[in-house]
């Protein structure tokens, strides 16, 4: 049986690999780029919008360098939850051409006092963009190692300026049957997710510097099979918590409902912090498989992000999971 | 059916089954698992275990509706199919997935409802599978070997909430394989059912409906 490994990879290597893959790409990016530079700076705008492909430039903050292998682009895009697309892992990279994320729009309200739908290009404004590599853990057992970029979503919040009423950040992805197939309703497709798909956050968990507003992996635009044109990233939580191709932000006093907690009570909490001591009620989360190992590996304490566990002092994580 | 349709059929039956293992092998060898190349090949094992199944427990409804008599000829080829690619389901479970951790399986076995009703299944299938040459039904007797492949109704059922129970809900395949199964079953049931009315106001022994399995 052959059995591919990528341990021995030095994450040097993957962004080579990552731009040789998608070279037309990052050549037409790089003249595009080149252009936009030569032009005034108004003219940037009217260049192409940024397209799945397309390099998105940020240093890398060396703060949450990781010693594990990053995982390769090309697994990284293929092997994908997104149940807007389908049910099926390789259905989001087959059925992505369908999403469209330019013109795209943010609606951030709720309980604020300057409620704002930002344009997602202003959004990338906003701050600095910088590339971190994150672990991340699937709930399913399967974890990955990916170089994001974005800035923290603290930013974007602060602008709107939460209210003292404000205790909850709401997201939700776009509902758009014609853009994600996975919505439409069929004669055999019941039993499934209620769209929009809607994750949530406590603010203190929004506001940590960790949660990471994203826009771009691999030094490139977000490819539309991993949550284009922006979405959050969690890492000291599963992977279903890092809601994709947002369209609102929802500041609110009350714990919002969340897609797998509605679907599944008793398997899916509202925390859903990654936890060996926990298991799903169906499957034991003690272990994972790091995609491109062989063996399992023993899954950490918020995915080894011990720096949040301040935040859950005196709470009983097997009870609020 | 001639001599010759039953090799054709036969020749075609042992095609149709290898198939996705030559399909497996094909996907291996080009390097073409995905990401998750374990998961992939449980899967892929998983599902055509299921299928196989479900198709030789199709092959006595075919007889009740069609009164065909070819199907059943083919019962100990599928299910002996099945039993093969759940050898394998299991071996890549044991092997590739947990690298032979006892302990941790053990404890799967015993607490995760979905891989119990697994294990379930194919430790009844082992019975089958070793019953099912000619000489065994002879030394067994007819009527003892009947009932003893009548455990291939808990086998289907095992099955298919072996799959229900492991499934992400808003996965609607494994509720496909469930209405297979309830189907298949509805028709035996059925058939029982017709032949228990008519057998009912005659004084005379109702004719012999059916075999069983």
């Amino acid at each position: 049986m052959l059995i591919k490994r990528g341990g021995d990879i030095k994450s040097g290597e993957i962004t080579d690999q990552a731009l040789y893959l998608n070279r037309r790409a990052f050549m037409t990016g790089s003249v595009a780029g080149a252009a936009a530079l030569a032009l005034a700076p108004g003219a940037a705008r009217a260049a192409a919008p940024p397209a799945a492909g397309q390099p998105l430039m940020a240093a890398r903050n060396k703060a949450f360098d990781l010693p594990d292998a990053t995982t390769k682009f090309q697994e990284a895009t293929t092997y994908n939850n997104f149940y807007e697309f389908g049910v099926n892992k390789d259905d989001p990279a087959h059925l992505a051409g369908t999403l469209k994320p330019r013109p795209w729009k943010v609606t951030v309200d709720g309980l604020a006092h300057k409620p704002t739908t930002f344009d997602v290009d202003d959004i990338l404004k906003m701050a600095p963009l910088e590339e971190r590599v994150y672990r991340l853990r699937c709930v399913e057992g399967w974890s990955m190692v990916i170089p994001w970029i974005g800035f923290p979503l603290a930013a974007l919040l602060k602008r709107v300026e939460p209210t003292g009423a404000a205790k909850y950040v709401e997201f939700s992805t776009l509902v758009d049957p014609d853009q994600f197939p996975g919505q439409k309703r069929g004669l055999f497709n019941f039993g499934g997710l209620d769209w929009p798909y809607t994750e949530g956050l406590r603010l203190d968990e929004a506001l940590h510097p960790l949660t990471l507003l994203t826009a771009g992996m691999y030094g490139q635009v977000l490819p539309n099979q991993n949550g284009a044109p922006i979405r959050v990233v969690i890492p000291w939580k599963y992977g279903f918590k890092s809601a994709k191709s947002l369209v609102r932000i929802r500041l609110t006093a009350d714990e919002p409902k969340t897609a797998w907690n509605k679907a599944a009570p008793q398997e899916y909490g509202f925390y859903s912090n990654v936890n060996p001591k926990v298991d799903h009620p169906r499957w034991s989360q003690a272990t994972e498989r790091r995609i491109g190992e062989f063996r399992r590996r023993e899954t950490l304490m918020f995915n080894g992000y011990d720096q949040v566990a301040g935040l859950y002092s005196g709470m009983d994580l097997k009870k609020q999971y | 059916m001639t001599r010759r349709g039953r090799v054709a059929l036969k020749v075609a039956v042992w095609a149709a089954c290898l198939a996705p293992l030559a399909w497996l092998l094909y996907r291996a060898a080009t390097g073409d698992l995905t990401a998750n190349p374990i998961s992939f090949i449980t899967n892929l094992l998983g599902d055509w275990t299921l299928r196989i199944l479900l198709t030789s427990l199709a092959m006595t409804p075919l007889r009740l509706l069609f009164g065909w008599s070819w199907p059943v000829a083919l019962r100990r080829l599928l299910g002996l199919f099945a039993f093969f690619y759940v050898l394998l389901h299991f071996s890549v479970w044991l092997v590739l997935d947990h690298f032979f951790a006892w302990a941790q399986m053990g404890a799967d076995i015993a607490k995760r409802p979905y891989i119990t009703v697994g294990m379930a299944a194919l430790v009844l299938m082992i019975p089958l599978a070793v019953t099912s040459t000619a000489g065994a039904i002879r030394r067994l007797g007819g009527k003892r070997w009947q009932w003893l492949h009548r455990l291939v109704y808990v086998i289907g059922l095992c099955g298919v909430l072996h799959y229900l129970w492991l499934a992400k809900k808003a996965n609607p395949d494994p509720y496909y394989y469930a209405a297979a199964f309830v189907l298949l079953m509805a028709i035996r049931a059925w058939d029982w059912l017709r032949g228990a009315l008519r057998a009912a106001p005659s004084p005379r022994p109702s004719p012999q409906r059916g075999e069983g399995a």
